[in-house]
């Protein structure tokens, strides 16, 4: 009953998204204000519709009722309750429905938020978020029911991937969704300024909001992503450059790209069809990695049960709606006008620097996920597309990038000085140097390229650093002073600092990481001692144990360092006897600096574990500098100014002895 | 404030080409991964690299334990005749789902069937063999080795080759009856001659 | 076809037990110079039944036979380069995670390069059409209750935005 009631209002939400897709549109083209005004109840009411049945589709999995065919097919009864409701988006259809969910949320949030916009603008963005709507409740219906009934009725579901039950993996789909599909918002934004026919500078603060919102959530969903495969694959091993994380991770460099251009736009009424290219392009991304993962034409660990059916479903949609905003560009960009000039020196300049490095930075991941697919459609044979790749040319990418992001903040609008900007960065180059030195001289390898890669984090760091000093007059006004300017600063510039040194920590957690992992794999028997990076690993022993639906083996390390007690490690190897599954839970200690990880894996004849002990530096570093780019975003979202909404036009100040404006 | 410099914005202004560029290049893209889809290539399946060299060298012992068999399978006894190289194991579901096939190849005249035993128990091998129906002239047992050397990545597979001893077809996973029929046995006609 | 290619995937994924550990202490080779090797070689090659991890990583049964073979045969004396060649004899180009060089890669090695200068041309020809100086006719000259005017509104300009 509650699963035919969620099925209903699933398709009422379609019929609904039908109808804001469309009455908005065409009254805004007839500038019909009744017409309009149905936008905001209709987006509301979908997202209402939509939460039933995504409520419904849980109600479902928390009572086990097998007798629906995605519950029996991803649920099983012995699974713990937070693992039955996160398996709601576990899987195809469930996620599926977890996308428009999200969907129908932003989408409800710009109706009840929107105040402040033109109403045509507000009108038309609705009506292609209900557009969107359409196709994917429609891809729902027809292709990927979530509330198909299953007779005859199990008496058990076939359980769920052992991997996935998990919290790490557990809220990675929300926030990356969350984040996937916020961008959608920025695509709505730029389809309703081509209909309408200008971008005005106010566009670009509207859309920010959004985009940041998007954007932060993207982070944080990327992260818990790598977090999760860092300590649970069992080897330290965190990014793979797998086609589905390139999907998730594709969209955030583009929509990075985007933050910084709409700023430009906003500012100096430039680059402005630069800009809307950008939002389509973005929600685009987001939309051809829904296919990757879901259409079987990529060979993924993550991909779900691949069905060519409706690989080819989403396909349709991709084209009318990438082709379609893509055709509307081509014919009404042309029109738009800008009006702000600057030289190439300059932040302006130095924003386009960023767009031209991130866009070429997207495209590479792009050409890597897709070649081997392309090459074998034409018949060139099937090669792999792996790490390496991306190594070599993602990284010489990003190195002038970073340089550029501690020197471009420094540059005055319109025209700057670049070597004022240098000399100003001079204790940043002094540190990064020192870093250097530093690295060199400690490591015993002499990574070169690793010693490189702390020094960009430090020159960004510092140099962003130097830029909120500068701005408050740090050192050259007296202290108080300097306070009251820094309180007087606008939260969006304290989220770029924040922001940008986050991503500094990130680059040095990377770094370290990548070069200076200690590793040591061996058999061990109960009582003996390993040395790793200066920690003692003392092996305790196995001992057995059972959780709600698997059995277990834990294995103890007492760590030591120069004798003194540092943590008790206890490692596990889990087995799931319904999926005939084995999966290890590596113990993990963290310093802050780094990571003690300790994996065991099976016993040989001689009374002796396979062990494997790993030191990781500045692992960390990755997860807490995501945190503080997305503490970053959110600083910036709370400025004022998107609170605040799009300023009156001021009255017009009569210049003194003004001559009427030149014919 | 946009008459004023209208100057600086339409001169030069970047022609209409560029605007259309992103849907052209789209295009191009989805039309090469809806060609993809439509063709049911399976991104899956690795072709082979072996296909017209001569087999491998190798040379296995027969399933331990295994009574009344000729001594394992070697390289030498794939010359001679059309010889149909299946890689099986008694773990393998798929390889069940294939054997009514395997069997129908068995009783080909003119032809041998031989069978390499992956990665298998002997006595599991023993009793599945002699549950299902035993289509093999010669069984070889792999460790693993001999898989790598044919470039098995998955089973079941299987290998036609022609007299001379030169692998002239792969096949990856299950011989469904049809592809007996319309792939197969077509080859096998045509390697006979 | 594709219901028995997922039959297929069924038992190359029951093969693959994806998180346990890849590199077993009995794999080691005692020579620390010769297991760097085999590491670094491990991690180039991609482990085929598993989806996009090298063999260095997966421990699915091919991906395990695959480093035994490697540590095989650079004990038995093989350079690096011959030992990956034994193995794309057997597997083909799509064994190798860093694709060759050749002319079927051509878009793909520099493809990355050479969208950076024509994009990097584009923006230099959009720039040089943004400089002020370009902006047309040159305004009117200001008159003095005008500078006096500007003059004030800079003097208020804080910094940055």
């Amino acid at each position: 009953m509650i699963a035919e009631i969620g099925h209903f209002a699933l398709i009422l939400a379609a019929l609904l998204a039908v109808v804001q897709g469309t009455v908005p549109l065409v009254g805004a083209a007839r500038g019909n204000d009744p017409l309009m005004a149905l936008a905001k109840p209709a987006a509301q009411a979908q997202f209402l519709l939509i939460a039933v049945a995504f409520g419904a589709l849980t109600y479902a999995y928390v009572v086990s009722d097998f007798s629906i065919a995605n519950v029996a097919q991803n649920s099983h009864s012995a699974k713990p309750l937070l693992y039955k409701i996160t398996g709601v988006w576990a899987n195809h259809e469930g996620s599926m429905l977890l996308w428009v969910l999200i969907l129908a949320l932003f989408g409800a949030a710009l109706a009840s938020f929107g105040r402040n916009l033109p109403p045509t603008l507000h009108a038309r963005a609705l009506g292609v978020q209900g557009l969107i709507g359409v196709a994917f409740l429609a891809f729902l219906l027809f292709s990927s029911n979530p509330f198909e009934r299953l007779t005859p009725v199990p008496l058990d579901g076939s359980g769920l991937n052992p991997l996935l039950q998990d919290p790490g993996l557990a809220f990675h789909p929300p926030f990356l969704y969350l984040g996937y599909v916020g961008f959608s918002m920025a695509f709505s934004f730029a389809i309703a300024a081509l209909l309408e026919g200008r971008v005005d500078p106010a566009w670009a603060r509207w859309v920010r909001p959004w985009t940041l919102a998007a954007w932060s959530c993207l982070t944080v969903g990327i992260a818990l992503g790598s977090w999760w495969a860092y300590y649970e694959l069992g080897w330290g091993g965190w990014w793979f450059w797998d086609p589905v994380e390139n999907a998730s991770f594709m969209p955030w460099i583009a929509g990075a790209a985007l933050l910084h251009s709409s700023i430009v736009v906003e500012k100096r009424d430039t680059l402005k069809s630069w800009t809307v290219l950008l939002a389509i392009i973005v929600f685009s991304l987001s939309l051809v990695g829904t296919f990757l993962v879901r259409s079987g034409v990529l060979t993924s660990v993550h991909a779900f049960a691949t069905d060519p059916q409706r690989g080819l479903f989403i396909l349709a949609i991709l084209v009318v709606t990438i082709g379609g905003s893509l055709t509307l560009y081509a014919w009404r960009a042309p029109q738009l006008r800008a009006t702000g000039s600057f030289r190439p020196v300059s932040r302006e300049g130095a924003l386009v620097l960023n767009n031209l490095l991130l866009t070429v930075a997207t495209a590479t991941v792009f050409i890597g996920t897709l070649y081997p697919l392309v090459l074998d459609a034409v018949g060139g044979g099937k090669i792999s597309v792996g790490a390496p790749y991306f190594n070599a040319t993602f990284i010489p990418i990003m190195t002038p990038l970073v340089m550029a992001m501690a020197i471009g903040p420094m540059l005055a609008w319109k025209r700057g000085d670049l070597w004022a900007a240098l000399g100003r960065l001079k204790l940043a180059l002094g540190a990064a140097l020192a870093v250097v030195a530093l690295t060199l001289w400690l490591d015993s390898a002499r990574d070169i390229l690793a010693a490189m890669g702390m020094a960009l984090a430090t020159w960004l760091f510092v140099g962003t650093a130097l830029e909120l000093a500068g701005r408050i007059k740090l050192g050259r006004a007296p202290l108080m002073d300097s306070l009251r300017r820094a309180a007087g600063l606008p939260r969006a510039a304290y989220g770029m600092t924040v922001a940008h040194m986050g991503f500094a920590i990130v680059i040095a957690g990377i770094t370290a990481s990548s070069a200076w992992q200690t590793e040591s794999i061996q058999f061990m028997k109960p009582g003996e001692t390993t040395n790793v990076a200066g920690y003692d690993f003392r092996f305790l022993g196995v001992k057995d144990g059972r959780g709600p639906n698997y059995t277990s083996q834990f294995g103890s390390f007492a760590v030591t360092r120069g004798g003194r007690p540092v943590a008790t490690l206890v490692a596990e190897k889990r087995f799931y006897p319904v999926q005939r599954r084995q999966t290890t839970e590596a113990a993990i200690h963290t310093t802050w600096l780094s990571d003690l990880y300790a994996v065991i894996g099976d016993a040989n004849k001689s009374g002796g574990w396979s062990v494997r002990l790993y030191h990781n530096p500045l692992v960390p570093w990755i997860w807490i500098g995501a945190l503080v780019m997305f503490a970053g975003g959110l600083t910036s979202l709370s400025d004022r100014r998107h609170r605040v909404g799009a300023p009156r036009r001021a009255r017009p100040v009569a210049l003194a002895g003004s001559a009427p404006a030149k014919a | 404030m946009s008459d004023m410099s209208d100057t600086a914005t339409t001169r030069g202004r970047p022609s209409r080409i560029l605007f259309v560029l992103p849907v052209l290049l789209f295009g191009v893209l989805a039309a090469v991964i809806a060609y993809f889809m439509l063709t049911g290539r399976d991104p899956r399946l690795l072709p082979s690299t072996l296909i017209d060299k001569p087999a491998p060298e190798f040379s296995l012992p027969p399933i331990a334990g295994w009574q009344g068999r000729k001594p394992g399978l070697a390289t030498a006894d794939l010359k001679g005749k059309v010889t149909v190289v299946n890689f099986f194991a008694s773990w393998c579901v798929p390889c069940l789902a294939e054997h009514p096939q395997v069997m129908a190849l068995s009783k080909i005249k003119g032809i041998q069937v031989v069978g390499i035993n992956h990665k298998d128990r002997p006595a599991a091998a023993k009793e599945w063999l002699t549950r299902h129906g035993n289509p093999y002239a010669r069984i070889g047992a792999d460790a693993g080795r001999a898989a790598i050397e044919w470039g098995v990545y998955g089973m079941p597979e299987t290998f036609i080759l022609d007299k001379t001893g030169r692998i002239r077809f792969k096949h990856v996973g299950v011989i469904r009856p049809e592809t007996l029929k319309h792939k197969l046995l077509p080859i096998i006609r045509d390697l006979q001659k | 076809m594709r219901a028995l290619a997922a039959l297929l995937m069924l038992v190359m994924v029951a093969a693959f037990v994806p998180a346990a550990l890849a590199v077993e202490p009995n794999e080691v080779l005692k020579d620390p110079a010769l297991e760097k090797r085999a590491r670094n070689i491990s991690k180039r090659l991609r482990c085929l039944v598993c989806q996009n991890q090298s063999i260095d990583d997966s421990n699915a049964g091919l991906a395990r036979d695959l480093r035994v073979l490697v540590r095989e045969r650079l004990t038995a004396g093989d350079s690096d380069k011959q030992v990956v060649g034994f193995v794309v004899a057997r597997y083909g180009d799509f064994v190798l995670l860093r694709p060759p060089v050749n002319a079927a890669t051509f878009v793909l090695w520099f493809g990355p390069l050479l969208i950076l200068l024509l994009a990097g041309a584009g923006v230099f020809v959009f720039l040089r059409r943004r400089r002020p100086e370009s902006a047309g006719a040159a305004a009117r000259p200001l008159d003095a209750a005008e500078e006096k005017r500007l003059d004030a509104l800079l003097a208020d300009d804080g910094p940055g935005s």
